[in-house]
Formats: C-alpha cells, sequence, structure tokens
C-alpha cells in the first residue's frame, strides 16, 4: 500500500504532482482483546495471544493494506502497460513479496519478542536492526499523518452545496472567475491555494495555516485517542478501520462501473501493452510495489507474529496476506479505472462542446446544428467555404481525443485529491460520495497511524526507565505531541514540498537496508539450517525447499538490485528536483531543491541507516571493554 | 452599419447579442421572430428608461439588425433625434442593472443570453457567516476531547483505585493478567516464558552467536 519514492517511477507523462505514497503506513496492528503484552526484558510475564489465528490474519492484512493500494497501484498500472503489469507484479509477489513477509512472520513468531529483542537474540551486533525500524516508523508518523489532516479537511468541506472544489471563487470586481482558478482547474485551485495555500517553491517558508494546523491537531488527537490505552483500545479500533475501506470501495465499485464512460477507462486499463514488458522500468517498479506495498521492515509484522501460538502455520498466513493485499490493490485498480474512464468521457465531451460553441459563434450557425457526430464533416465544408475565417479560428480549436484524456497518470495525493475530486463533483448527488470516499482515504490512513504509533510505543512502554516514570498514557501523549508538533512544519505554505521530501526519502532507502540485513542475518548469522529446525520443531511443518532457495539467495538478491537501482538513480539524476506550483501559469514547475533540503534527505537517510553499523559498532566496543 | 440612411452611426455603441435557445430549452425552444425581437427591443427600452436622464427612451430608439440563424444580432440605442447613438456607458449600466429582468422575460441566462462586452455580475456564492465546515470540525473536536478525557481519567481512576487496594503490584501487568485469563479463557502457558528463548545459563556468550 505504500510506494516507494517517485524517484524508482520516474513518471514520463506527469500532469500533476507525482507524489508516491508513504511507506510503512497501511499498518493497522490490530490488537489482542484488550491484553497487554510483555516485551524483552520482561520474561517474568506471560506473553499475550492472539485471540484466534483469525484475529492475526485480519491485523496482518489490516497493516498491508493502506493508501498506496489505492493510490500507487492503479498509476503504476497505468503507466507500464495497463493489464500486462499485473505479470512482473504477480512474478514478484511469489519471488519477493511471499518469502520477505513469511520470514518476519517466521523470525517474529520463533522470537517471540518484538523487533528489538528479537534482532538482539538473533546477535547482539544486530540489535541497530530494530533501533533503525522504530527510527523509520518515528519518521514515518510525523509526516503520515498530514495526509489525514487532509482528509479530514476534504471531509468535512463535503458537507456543502455545491461542493466547495466544483466553483471555482470569484474575483474582486464580480466580472469573472479568479484568474489561478481560470488557469488551472477548480479542484486544482482548491487544493493548491485553498487547502495548501502553497508557495512557489520551498525556500519561501510562509506562514502556518491555521486551518491546517487545526485539522492536524484533531488528527493527532484521533490517533491518541485510539492508541492511548494501548492494545485495548486499538483492538476495538481496527475493526472498523480494517472494513470500512472494503465496504466503500464495493459501494463505489457499483457506483464506478454504472457511470457513463467508465467501459472506456476499464478497456483501457486491461488492454495489454506487452511492449511495455522489456521495459526494466516496470519490473523494477513491480518490484518496489510489492516490496513497500507489504509493510516490511518496520517492526510491525515481527510485534504482531510474536504474540502468535509457536505451532501457528505462519506459512499459510503469510500466503493468504500477500494475496489479499494484492487482490485489493487490482480490485481498487478497477474503481479507479472506472472513475478515469468517466472523468475522461465528461472532458471529452465538454471539450468537444466548447468546439461546437466556438464554431457555431465563429460562424453564426443555427444553435443546435452541430453535433459530435456532424463536427468533422461540417468543419470540413467551413474550411473550404470559408477558408479565411476558418484559418482564423483555427488555432483555437481544440483537438479533443479521449485517448489523451486517459493518459493522464497521477498517483498519490495528486489522483487522491484533484483526480477523483474532479469525478466526484460530477456525479449526481456528489455530497455523499464525497463524504464515502474520504471517509475511506481516513480510515485508511489512521488504521496505518495506529499501526505506526503503536510500533513506536512498544518499546517505548517497556523500556524499564520510562515507563517507571511516566504511565502508558503519559507517553503515548507526549509522544503525540512531539509528533503534532513537528508536523507543524507540514502546515506552513511550503509544507507540502518538505512532505514529499519525508514521503521520498524517509523510509525507502533505509526499509531496502533494514531488510537485506535482516535476509542475510537469518541465514547466514543465525544459520538457515539452524532457522529450519527451529521452524519445524515450532510448527511441525518441514520448511519447503522453495523459501530456502528464496531467502538465500534471490531476494536478498533482488533487494540488492533495487537498492543499486535507487543508488544509481540519485546519483545519475545529479541534483534532486521537485514540483514546484506556479501561481502565475496554473500548473506545476520543476525545480531544484536548495543545499539545506539535500542535506535534510541525507540527514533522514542517514539517522535511520546509521543505526545499524553504530550500534553494532557500540556493541562491539561495550563487549571489549567488558572482557577487559 | 446603415440603420438610418445617411447618417453615420457610432459602431462601438452598439452591442452584439448571441442567444442560444434551443441550449436552453431543448424541445420547448421557441422560434426567434419579429414578435421576439419586439419584446427584446422593449426591454432594452425598459432597462434605458430605468436610467435617470433616459427616461423617455421610446421602444423604436432601439435598432436591431443582422439578425442571424444563430440567433445573434447588433442594437443600439439612438436619443430621441434619432441622430446619436447612445453612449455605451450608459448602455452597459443599464443592461447590467437589468440584467435578470431580461434574461427571465425570454426563460434564459446569463450563459445563454450573451451580451458581448457587457460582462454579467456573477452571483456571489452563499457565504454562511461561520462556514460550515468549521461547524462540523468543532463538533468532532468536542468529541473526541471528551472521549480522551473519560478514557485518560478511567485510567487514572482505576490505577488509584489498584494503588490503593493492592500496593505493590504493577498496575499494567495487573490489568493485563487480569484480562488475559477473562478474555481468552486459557491460563497464560506456563511453558510460554522460557518458550522459544535462549536460556542464557547454558550457553556461554561466543557460543550464542553462529560464527560470521
Amino acid at each position: 500500500m505504500e510506494s516507494p519514492a517517485h524517484v524508482a517511477s520516474l513518471p514520463e507523462d506527469e500532469e500533476l504532482q507525482p507524489w508516491g505514497s508513504p511507506r510503512c503506513p497501511g499498518q493497522h496492528p490490530g490488537r489482542l482483546e484488550g491484553a497487554e503484552y510483555a516485551e524483552p526484558g520482561a520474561r517474568e510475564k506471560a506473553r499475550p495471544k492472539w485471540g484466534n489465528p483469525m484475529q492475526f490474519l485480519l491485523i496482518c492484512v489490516s497493516y498491508a493494506v493502506g493508501l498506496g493500494n489505492v493510490w500507487r497501484f492503479p498509476y503504476l498500472c497505468q503507466m507500464y502497460g495497463g493489464g500486462s503489469f499485473l505479470v512482473p507484479y504477480i512474478i514478484m509477489l511469489i519471488v519477493e513479496g511471499m518469502p520477505l513477509l513469511y520470514l518476519e512472520l517466521a523470525v517474529g513468531q520463533r522470537m517471540r519478542q518484538g523487533s528489538i529483542g528479537a534482532w538482539r537474540t538473533i546477535s547482539p551486533y544486530l540489535s541497530g536492526v530494530g533501533i533503525a525500524s522504530l527510527v523509520v516508523s518515528f519518521l514515518v508518523s510525523v509526516y503520515y499523518n498530514v495526509i489525514n489532516t487532509w482528509a479530514v479537511w476534504y471531509l468535512f468541506h463535503s458537507f456543502q452545496d455545491p461542493l466547495p472544489w466544483s466553483v471555482c471563487p470569484l474575483n474582486g470586481n464580480r466580472t469573472g472567475y479568479d484568474e489561478e482558478c481560470e488557469k488551472a482547474s477548480s479542484t486544482q485551485y482548491f487544493w493548491y491555494r485553498k487547502t495548501l495555500n502553497i508557495s512557489p517553491s520551498i525556500q519561501e517558508n510562509g506562514n502556518v495555516q491555521w486551518e491546517s494546523a487545526l485539522c492536524l491537531t484533531l488528527a493527532w488527537l484521533i490517533v491518541y485517542l485510539c492508541i492511548l490505552r494501548g492494545t485495548e483500545s486499538t483492538g476495538k479500533v481496527v475493526y472498523f478501520t480494517a472494513s470500512l475501506p472494503y465496504c466503500v470501495l464495493i459501494i463505489y465499485l457499483v457506483r464506478g462501473l454504472t457511470l457513463h464512460g467508465a467501459t472506456n477507462g476499464l478497456v483501457y486499463m486491461f488492454t495489454p501493452k506487452i511492449k511495455e514488458l522489456a521495459n526494466p522500468k516496470a519490473w523494477i517498479n513491480a518490484a518496489t510495489q510489492i516490496f513497500f506495498s507489504l509493510g516490511l521492515g518496520c517492526g510491525g509484522l515481527i510485534a504482531f507474529a510474536s504474540y502468535n501460538e509457536p505451532s501457528n502455520n505462519c506459512q499459510k498466513h503469510a500466503i493468504i496476506v500477500s494475496i489479499i493485499n494484492s487482490s485489493t490493490a487490482i480490485f481498487s485498480c478497477i474503481v479507479t479505472f472506472s472513475i478515469y474512464g468517466f472523468k475522461a468521457t465528461f472532458n471529452y465531451e465538454n471539450c468537444l462542446n466548447k468546439v461546437i460553441l466556438l464554431l457555431t459563434n465563429s460562424f453564426d450557425l443555427e444553435d443546435g446544428f452541430l453535433t459530435a457526430s456532424n463536427l468533422e464533416e461540417v468543419k470540413d465544408y467551413l474550411a473550404s467555404t470559408y477558408p479565411s475565417k476558418y484559418s482564423e479560428v483555427f488555432p483555437h480549436i481544440r483537438n479533443c481525443s479521449l485517448e489523451s484524456e486517459l493518459n493522464t497518470a497521477v498517483q498519490g495525493t495528486g489522483l487522491a485529491f484533484i483526480v477523483y475530486t474532479e469525478a466526484i463533483k460530477n456525479m449526481e448527488v456528489s455530497q455523499l460520495w464525497s463524504v464515502l470516499y474520504f471517509f475511506m482515504l481516513l480510515t485508511l490512513g489512521m488504521g496505518s497511524m495506529v499501526g505506526t504509533g503503536t510500533a513506536i510505543l512498544t518499546p517505548l512502554t517497556d523500556s524499564k526507565v520510562i515507563s517507571s516514570y511516566l504511565p502508558k498514557e503519559a507517553i503515548s501523549g507526549l509522544v503525540c505531541l512531539v509528533n503534532c508538533a513537528i508536523g507543524m512544519l507540514f502546515t506552513m505554505e511550503a509544507g507540502n514540498y518538505w512532505f514529499d521530501i519525508f514521503n521520498d526519502y524517509a523510509a525507502t532507502l533505509s526499509l531496502l537496508l533494514i531488510v537485506l540485513v535482516e535476509t542475510i542475518a537469518v541465514c547466514y548469522v543465525y544459520g538457515l539450517k539452524r532457522f529450519e529446525s527451529d521452524l519445524q520443531a515450532m510448527t511441525g511443518h518441514a520448511l519447503n525447499w522453495y523459501w530456502k532457495a528464496m531467502w538465500a539467495f534471490v531476494s536478498p538478491v533482488l533487494i540488492v538490485g533495487l537498492f543499486i537501482f535507487y543508488l544509481s538513480d540519485y546519483i545519475l539524476t545529479g541534483t534532486l528536483q521537485y514540483q514546484a506550483w506556479d501561481a502565475t501559469q496554473g500548473h506545476v514547475v520543476t525545480k531544484d531543491y536548495p543545499p539545506y533540503a539535500l542535506a535534510v534527505i541525507g540527514l533522514l537517510v542517514a539517522s535511520s541507516t546509521m543505526c545499524i553499523p553504530l550500534v553494532a559498532l557500540g556493541t562491539f566496543v561495550k563487549r571489549h571493554f567488558r572482557k577487559k | 452599419m446603415e440603420w438610418i440612411d445617411g447618417t453615420s452611426l457610432n459602431a462601438e455603441n452598439a452591442f452584439k447579442v448571441r442567444l442560444s435557445i434551443r441550449t436552453a430549452l431543448g424541445d420547448k425552444a421557441y422560434v426567434w421572430d419579429t414578435n421576439e425581437e419586439y419584446l427584446f427591443r422593449a426591454m432594452v427600452a425598459f432597462s434605458m428608461r430605468k436610467v435617470p436622464s433616459r427616461e423617455a427612451t421610446e421602444i423604436s430608439h432601439v435598432l436591431l439588425c443582422n439578425v442571424t440563424q444563430r440567433v445573434s444580432f447588433w442594437f443600439v440605442v439612438t436619443d430621441p433625434s434619432r441622430n446619436h447613438t447612445l453612449p455605451a456607458v450608459e448602455v452597459q449600466s443599464a443592461i447590467r442593472m437589468n440584467r435578470n429582468r431580461i434574461n427571465n422575460a425570454f426563460f434564459l441566462n446569463d450563459r445563454t443570453l450573451e451580451f458581448l462586452r457587457i460582462p454579467s455580475t456573477l452571483a456571489p456564492p452563499m457565504d454562511p457567516s461561520v462556514p460550515i465546515w468549521i461547524i462540523v470540525f468543532g463538533v468532532i473536536f468536542c468529541i473526541v476531547i471528551v472521549a480522551t478525557a473519560l478514557l485518560v481519567l478511567s485510567g487514572i481512576r482505576h490505577r488509584r483505585r489498584n494503588n490503593k487496594g493492592l500496593p505493590g503490584l504493577d498496575d499494567a501487568e495487573d490489568k493485563c493478567e487480569n484480562t488475559i485469563t477473562v478474555e481468552n479463557g486459557i491460563p497464560c502457558d506456563p511453558l510460554d516464558t522460557k518458550g522459544g528463548h535462549i536460556n542464557d545459563g547454558f550457553l556461554t556468550e561466543d557460543e550464542r552467536l553462529t560464527p560470521l
């Protein structure tokens, strides 16, 4: 569900800002029925268990299914050949997704501890991996709630008639519409001007927008409400956040398929473009999408599995969870493409109507004479009969093409808040559809936030030092408060540019590295044979040769490949660039990041990846001195 | 334009009008004939009569010309002497003031009855004194604050009760132990504490790790 940095995707045809969606989120680390859990260091307490294996399954599914399934996968599908993208996607699922998911679940179930404890058990030099997971989760939680802020903002604005993003506001003397809104579209205007109040570049910070700040505070209050009691409260929340998105998606599927022009979008999507299979970017993006979508490396999966019965068949669960995750992505792809089809058809017909009006007015033809069907022949007739006048009018005649409308590929927040809202405003009873849609986004995002929040809180509440001074509610409150304060950065006028930085760089390389170290640690440090015999003793099933082959060779090679690709991409593109909104022109322009922004990017990546070697070094030094 | 022979009328005081009757009314569209033109001239004259200095404007002072199939035509308003045309600014402001009446006379709106070069005053959007989103926000905010306060207070009360009743036991674990036995119905697995953990007592540090 989360999506990797747009660097990897290198979008070719972006009309709107190409945001990838965040990693790690999508987790709903569901809860045990009100049970507290023991973590490393508290071995005298019994470890709580899931009430039944179904809960564990549901929680893993909630964790994996998130915003990325909804707004990243359809984009990839469109960019890389429609129906034929499913081929690399499914191959990567089988080769990369399932083995790595099974590995994490198996580690958690075997070690019966959270991420920090589990890796410390495998090797004290590797407890940095757990700490790196914690740092990544923290960075993600800082910026991810901003998406919920926007969902809340749009949700609250959906209770008006007409929807505020469906009409342009009037200009000063009420003779026309606001200039920026005319140049762009009303949905883009509402997003860039009313929601973000975006500045022209990242250097111009501007002020904190009080409306966004209010919504951010509310979003963090809701997160606090869900996690403050720990497992008790989150357990009940997760049933809701896990099921509601599916309900809304089904409703939207029915509505989407019955929209006028939906079939255009579906045909466009499912028509395979076989030659895209030869494009290496398609395979790389399939691999990264599977990787980040399952939420690997964030520590959440290990935590869930640690509450399992030792004899639980986590192999079966790993397969089921990954299949459900991918099916949800494909399902939401169908919904998205029917909406695309509707929007494209609507715009195409609008364009045709504009051309008809232009010709009717210029040549004073009878009103209603020109229709879409006779447009071409009448154009030819006019060109031959009034050549001079026609040549005057000709530059203003736009070439309306359904294909080019369908080709506008968008992902991330651009898809959710600009494209979808444009489609929704044209539906009947648009308020209802708008409320449903943003409520779905909010529950998907909230579930992820709750999961990430719990992933951060678990080590903190288990640390003896902290929990002796502060009760659980206070720790949760402090974490939420700190995150909210840092999150105010994203409510400033340049906040969206900083959001993009966090979104693209905070978790991508780090997660790849973490999972790579995890795989190598299990196979070579702990020993694959030893792990195999542990699993056999634990679950009673023998480990299939397929998993062994994947863990030992294929998956590490794949991850190293992805890693090299990302790094070479960063290096080759030279200076990193971003999309800035130009109010005077009404579209985005590409700009370079200033040096301090690049420094922040470097810091983000380093803060989590450096944990691994630093902690290893620290442990080595500590041991060395202890021996002396 | 030659409406009045010999007199050159100032073309910049003339305005083009465009009607899209079929777009607006579909099947109920009426035919544009001379009677409709008469009505139009009457409406324009009516608008001019509302201007303080032009109360004497008659229908015959409004002249139409170049009616096309579209339907579109030009019109101009002359003064009583029929020698000059009224300045464009006056005509503009008069039409703007009475635009709604003119539209309604023809069952059209600003978009289907266009006066080129006379911009229409767009209706301002409904602007309630308190934006609706703030009301919704306030409601949700209060609910969340109340729920949070309730949870926090009940937690504090629970802890205080535990501290009074059973000092020495950690409250969180106590609650956890109770809920485990209540919720799952199965007591915590006695073997569970050491299950899957490496017993440090038996292995030395070096042996615990597989050599790199």
